[in-house]
């Protein structure tokens, strides 16, 4: 595979050569950060149309049509308009905390987004405790939402935002034991390492049955934390207009929706991180000759594939189950998955002490 | 009818009787709450269900005009007329405590007549605005918009209502109340909100997402049917009939064609007759199908809705081809049907029926057989046979409580007697049942459909009608099954060319009543699951 570490110390030398170290590190990050909110950008407006598309087909229908080819450009109007509306802040609300939710939202996802693998030495943020900082940011982006709905000044989004607390603290949990399920298989918090572990085979397939448990359980509450349905409940439009969102406009909820869909690509390239494999080839023990063909498509390609296939499944999910209720959500996460997924990560823990995994 | 007036006749000694097609007992208020309850509880009588309340000014007094049906007693029905005593100040004793479905027609009867209901729990106007001058349905209501302007400032929805209480003495103490409690965290669902599928609006008071009361606030889109009528020749207010429950537009122009034609003793072409339920049919298919769809995406299954439409569209194009349009078919009119049939009716028709049972089975899977669906609808919105009676909750939602109340089997019209059909019962009493109700009433339509599709006789499709129809004296009622319930027709004739009142008991004005009680204790996703499975349509509450 090729190693991305090759172009970034190629570029830190060439930059280091003619200028101090403090204003090539400087350089770097801001070049960094222009990259990472241009990918944010296209990922999101990609997103945007792939969902309507695919509930386009769903739903025998076509989806968009009329701007570009097949539609694609779209989505650049839609995003076109979204910047050049009104931001409005009606009278009665939390000035300040209503302008800041969005900003919280969105800073939560870009820091989410930087720590994905796209492939060999591709990755910005790379800690020892990877995954655990991965769990930690995820879980600022509610008190965006919770700021969002308090500020609002409106019955509805106040619903809408107790509603996401309740869920997200509770899905919070069944996505960590899955998630810390995977890492004692792995053996490491790293995500680079994790990656790397999967060189000879996919967790989903050494570690069998807890792992595809795991990826059930990830499934299910990755999909709760993204606020998508059936677990829409804090916008639930038929119950609560849009809910903690009702009264943003413009670019202000532009954020929030970024964000959403954002999010469903940063839970789906984390499961692809944790179960798939992250950017690494499908590799089958044994097949040399199949494994050598699998090296030659490069990393990022598998790690965007491995993801959206990924999102298409939530997707999926989306347009098909009606909206579950409020008591049905807790009673469902605190009655059956997290229980289960307790139990899941014994019975790793009995496989990896046993070596009964690949 | 004669035993039924020596029972009515010891009672009441004051009552007169006229006999008719329905028997009709005139009394005066003062002995009509007495009444009213031996109506309901005495064996003979057993007057269960309130079919219609009609308000009435008779230019030298006030009334009311009840329509009582028992539906233990083989669907027999009665017509009470009570006379209010004074024209200045009318007052009728409420029957709210007898049948729950009086609450809201007397709230509609004092809107537009100004009678007051005695110890009626919640003395509001239903539909116009609080500050509205005047009754409009009195006869001497003077319509300048001088007294009426259109208001541009926001209407003050206070908690305040009032009941006028009968003291032990005699006298009547008007009361204030209060709609909801100070300490009480309400929220408005519409009038413009995605579930409330039109401008009606519900207050809910809240505790977390538990719901307390529901206040329904209505009259957003009221069109004042009823005045215009008063001033429009009979052929003139057929049209109105296909604006009210648009989904039920062919059932309720069949029905106030039925009313006229009733009146004025004219026989319709066999031809007429077939191709009018053929129509009516086609028309509860697309309405359920409506209902399905709207129901899933309520629910959140955005896909369902889709499904549901894609089949509409299919009965929509039987119906363009024939009558022209879409929505507002304008098909029916007295003495038969506007149009011969399209040639590729009975081929579009077969179409249909072909395909439907496959649909049905997709939808069932699609959305029918989901666990989330079915945890959301089971157990939910819960109403017993007798509640369903009492609020007199007509058509599949009232067949969904196990309430027998099917008018095509109950008093057969068009050419419902001579095909074969089951009247769908289940006994779940909530949500799903309802639910399950239509869509196995579609499946109903279609074997009616294929008994007589290719059975339409030939001859006429309309009889001979006088150019300008006039109604002798007297008046008529007629109830249809349409789409949501028992649809009725009153016209009262003063021998004019236009009818001196004209009544449309619509069935999701019943529906809409039972939100209250339905959704109690039960949480705000609930109140969107039983309001999208009631299906009332908005346009038939405020006609």
């Amino acid at each position: 595979m090729f190693d991305f570490d090759i172009v970034t110390s190629w570029f830190n030398g060439l930059l280091t050569g003619f200028m101090p170290q403090w204003a090539a590190t400087l350089i770097e990050c801001v070049v960094i950060g222009v990259i990472v909110l241009l990918v944010y950008a296209l990922l999101a407006l990609f997103y945007i149309l792939y969902e309507r598309k695919l509930c386009a087909w769903f739903q025998c229908r076509l989806g968009p049509m009329r701007v570009g080819r097949w539609g694609v450009l779209q989505v650049f109007a839609d995003m076109f308009k979204i910047l050049i509306k009104e931001l409005i802040c009606l009278k009665g609300t939390d000035k300040f905390l209503f302008k800041l939710a969005p900003y919280i939202v969105i800073t939560s996802s870009v820091t989410m987004l930087a720590c994905l693998p796209w492939g060999k030495g591709l990755q910005i943020i790379d800690y020892n405790i990877g995954i655990f900082f991965i769990l930690a940011v995820s879980s600022v982006g509610i008190l965006g939402i919770l700021l969002a709905g308090w500020s609002s000044n409106n019955k509805y989004t106040l619903i809408g935002a107790m509603r996401s607390g309740a869920q997200m603290v509770s899905y919070e949990l069944s996505l960590g034991l899955a998630m810390i399920t995977i890492v004692c298989l792995a053996g490491t918090m790293n995500i680079t390492e994790i990656v790397a572990e999967q060189d000879k085979a996919w967790f989903l397939f050494r570690g069998h049955i807890p792992a595809i448990i795991a990826f059930v359980i990830y499934l299910i509450a990755a999909t709760a934390e993204t606020n998508r349905g059936p677990f829409d409940l804090p916008e639930a439009e038929h119950e609560l207009t849009a809910g903690y969102h009702t009264e943003y406009s413009g670019i202000h909820f532009g954020f929030f929706y970024l964000a959403e869909y954002l999010n469903l690509f940063i839970v789906s390239g984390i499961a692809s991180l944790m179960f798939l494999g992250g950017w690494m080839p499908l590799h089958i023990p044994g097949l040399d000759g199949f494994n050598n063909v699998m090296n030659f498509i490069p990393g990022p390609v598998w790690f965007l594939a491995k993801a959206f296939f990924i999102s298409y499944v939530i997707i999926w999910f989306k347009w098909t189950f009606p909206r579950i209720r409020i008591d049905q959500m807790l009673s469902f996460e605190w009655k059956y998955l997290m229980p289960i997924a307790l139990a899941n990560l014994v019975l790793m823990a009995c496989f990896v002490a046993f070596g009964w995994h690949f | 009818m004669s035993d039924i007036k020596n029972i009515i006749g010891k009672i009441c000694p004051e009552a007169q009787f006229t006999d008719g097609d329905i028997l009709e007992v005139t009394v005066p208020d003062m002995v009509w709450h007495p009444l009213a309850e031996a109506l309901r509880n005495t064996k003979g009588l057993e007057f269960d269900l309130l079919s219609a309340v009609v308000g009435m000014d008779w230019k030298e007094n006030f009334g009311v005009v009840y329509y009582l049906t028992s539906t233990v007693r083989n669907w027999d029905m009665l017509t009470v007329k009570v006379i209010a005593a004074d024209r200045e100040d009318p007052m009728i004793h409420s029957v709210s405590d007898i049948w729950g479905v009086a609450n809201f027609q007397e709230r509609e009867v004092f809107d537009f007549f100004g009678i007051k209901f005695i110890n009626h729990p919640d003395m509001r106007r239903f539909f116009l605005r609080n500050d509205w001058v005047g009754y409009p349905l009195r006869k001497d209501y003077d319509a300048s918009p001088e007294l009426n302007p259109i208001r541009l400032d926001d209407e003050i929805n206070e908690d305040d209502t009032c009941a006028y209480i009968e003291q032990p003495d005699g006298s009547i103490v008007k009361e204030d109340r209060k709609v909801f409690g100070p300490d009480e965290y309400v929220i408005n669902v519409g009038p413009q909100h995605p579930s409330t599928h039109g401008v009606m609006r519900f207050r809910c008071a809240l505790d977390g997402e538990i719901i307390n009361k529901v206040d329904i606030v209505s009259g957003y889109i009221h069109r004042g049917i009823e005045k215009l009528c008063e001033s429009l020749g009979y052929p003139q207010t057929l049209h109105f009939t296909d604006r009210m429950d648009y989904m039920s537009a062919h059932m309720n122009r069949h029905c106030l064609c039925m009313c006229v034609e009733k009146a004025l003793g004219i026989e319709v072409p066999k031809r007429a007759q077939v191709i009018r339920t053929m129509m009516d049919e086609l028309m509860r298919i697309s309405s359920h199908l409506l209902s399905f769809g709207c129901a899933a995406m309520d629910l959140g299954a955005t896909t369902a809705f889709f499904y549901g439409f894609r089949e509409r569209e299919q009965v929509l194009d039987i119906f363009e081809k024939t009558c022209g349009a879409r929505m507002s078919m304008n098909y029916n009119v007295i003495g038969g049907v506007v149009a011969d049939l399209h040639p590729d009716f009975r081929k579009d028709v077969k179409a249909l029926i072909e395909i439907m049972p496959e649909r049905l089975k997709e939808y069932h899977k699609v959305f029918t057989g989901n666990i989330i669906a079915q945890n959301r609808m089971k157990g939910v919105g819960i109403l017993p046979k007798e509640n369903a009676i009492s609020y007199a909750i007509t058509g599949p939602s009232g067949r969904g409580s196990n309430f027998s109340c099917d008018c095509r089997k109950k008093h057969p019209y068009a050419v419902y007697d001579e095909v074969d059909f089951d009247e769908v019962l289940l006994d779940g009493c909530d949500s799903f049942s309802r639910y399950m109700v239509r869509m196995k009433e579609i499946e109903q339509s279609c074997r009616i459909l294929e008994q007589l599709v290719d059975r339409i006789p030939e001859g006429e499709i309309r009889a001979q009608v006088p150019k300008l129809i006039k109604l002798p004296v007297g008046h008529w009622y007629q109830q249809v099954e349409a789409s949501r319930g028992t649809f009725g027709v009153y016209i009262e004739s003063d021998g004019g060319k236009t009818p001196y009142r004209m009544h449309f008991q619509s069935p999701c004005f019943n529906l809409v009543g039972a939100v209250d009680q339905c959704t109690r204790g039960l949480m705000i996703a609930d109140l969107i699951t039983v309001e999208a499975i009631l299906d009332f349509v908005i346009p038939d509450i405020d006609r």
